[in-house]
């Protein structure tokens, strides 16, 4: 299974409290985590990457194991230790005021 | 006895007021989507129970939420908006070529006839529409494409399509507007597209008499007339005899004729209203009062009506899609305000009071009368 903490707004969208575990088929990448994510919870579609250009959202980022991953290739591996469930996934939201 | 239903969109979420016919007192649901921009929500006015709701916020774009029993609970639909084939350029605020980009709905207007069809108005301007209960969209693209496209600019707020008016009369003509590009009508439901700016004249623009480029605020029209089309537009209050084919203003006496909302009286046909704002930058009632300007010609000649509403110190907006009216007898008229309160009349706008105080920045108010 793969962690995935989701930020707030789309954890109330999604229905879910704390994180969220993905069985993932295959090679465990961003791309491959987040085809989960969006089948496990369909209304999360658009809502972290583009509907057409499947790019991440600006004010949305991707860590795991205090890495920035937002820049990553999309197919490139996950660190070992989010596919052995010891560090979760982390959809960021960008702080905002108002 | 009847019931009302006022739909508010707020920065932060959804509200739901009900009353019964009296409109004294509110129950107020919500907040519906918490947290999020509705920009607007409105309910089929051929199944009241459907509404359709413009769920956005800047990290995670646009949702649609649907309804089924009258904004109790609500289920996400499609949010795929797509650009029917290569999107292409609009000018950007400099002039430049910029492209295409899809936003968010700023507008959801449901069918008069079928709770399955609504279309949605978006930034970057474009007009979509769902027959399936907004579980999938298509770009009426001909309205992009009829020519004048490439030209068209956005105004302060972006390039969006706000305002969706259906006419009862003939189901294959729609009225849309854009700022700023101006209206724009089609005759064959949407595949066809002309401007239909004759007669407004925008002093800021290069050509103030241009074919496109006028920022209309917005458009209104009373369903048994719907060949006179009331706008509110950048600067003047138009009107027009002819579906728009031409123009004339009414602004009349008005304070200011600036201002976003307009709407009809649901009984009388001539009888109009405006909320003066004071502009270019400034954005709030002129002189600090909150006034309706209500006109029972059919424009120019206008009344200010104060009467429960704040006389000083008030410095809210009121914008485009935040006024609607019901249908009761006594015709009622709503307005909400960025300053979180909305005010209702339950005599045509004689008398106001706030029916919602303290509520986030209102963005959109649109009105249901139940049996």
């Amino acid at each position: 299974m793969i962690r995935v903490l989701l930020p707030a707004h789309l954890r109330i969208l999604a229905h879910v409290d704390g994180e969220v575990k993905l069985e993932v088929e295959g090679k465990v990448t961003q791309r491959s985590v987040l085809d989960a994510l969006e089948a496990c919870y369909p209304m999360l579609r658009g809502t972290i990457r583009d509907h057409v250009t499947q790019q991440r959202r600006p004010f949305l980022r991707f860590f795991a194991c205090a890495e920035d991953l937002s820049h990553e290739p999309p197919d490139a591996p996950l660190p070992d230790a989010v596919v052995t469930e010891a560090e979760p996934f982390l959809v960021v939201a960008a702080v905002a005021g108002g | 006895m009847s019931e009302v239903r006022v739909l508010v969109g707020t920065r932060k979420g959804a509200f739901v007021l009900v009353s019964d016919g009296k409109r004294q007192q509110w129950d107020i649901s919500g907040p519906h989507f918490g947290g999020w921009e509705i920009y607007h929500l409105k309910g089929s006015p051929a199944d009241p129970n459907r509404l359709y709701a413009s769920q956005s916020n800047g990290w995670s774009g646009q949702l649609i939420q649907r309804s089924d029993d009258g904004g109790k609970t609500w289920q996400p639909m499609d949010n795929k908006f797509v650009y029917d084939g290569v999107p292409g350029t609009h000018q950007w605020y400099d002039g430049t070529p910029h492209p295409w980009e899809f936003k968010r709905v700023w507008h959801l207007e449901p069918s008069l006839t079928d709770p399955d069809t609504v279309y949605a108005g978006v930034e970057d301007a474009a007009l979509f529409r769902s027959s399936d209960g907004g579980q999938s969209w298509r770009e009426l693209s001909g309205l992009r494409g009829h020519g004048s496209g490439p030209h068209w600019q956005p105004g302060a707020g972006g390039m969006c399509l706000h305002t969706i008016v259906l006419d009862p009369s003939n189901p294959d003509r729609i009225f849309i507007a854009i700022s700023s590009a101006g209206a724009f009508r089609t005759d064959d439901a949407g595949e066809t597209w002309r401007p239909i700016n004759r007669g407004l004249k925008s002093a800021h623009i290069p050509d103030p008499l241009a074919e496109v480029g006028h920022c209309v605020h917005h458009v209104a029209m009373h369903p048994s007339r719907p060949g006179v089309l009331f706008m509110q537009k950048h600067w003047d209050v138009m009107r027009s005899d002819d579906a728009g084919e031409s123009w004339q203003e009414v602004s009349g006496n008005l304070p200011s004729d600036f201002g976003f909302a307009i709407d009809v009286h649901a009984h009388q046909p001539d009888t109009i209203y405006v909320v003066p704002i004071k502009s270019d930058s400034e954005h709030y009632p002129p002189d600090g009062k909150l006034r309706v300007y209500r006109s029972l010609t059919g424009g120019n000649d206008w009344e200010a009506l104060t009467k429960g509403l704040p006389q000083r110190d008030c410095y809210v907006n009121v914008l485009r899609d935040a006024m609607a009216v019901d249908s009761l007898d006594a015709c009622g008229v709503y307005f909400g305000t960025t300053g979180g309160q909305v005010y209702a009349s339950s005599d045509a706008g004689d008398h106001w009071a706030p029916i919602a105080r303290d509520l986030p920045a209102v963005l959109s108010v649109e009105v249901q009368t139940l049996p």
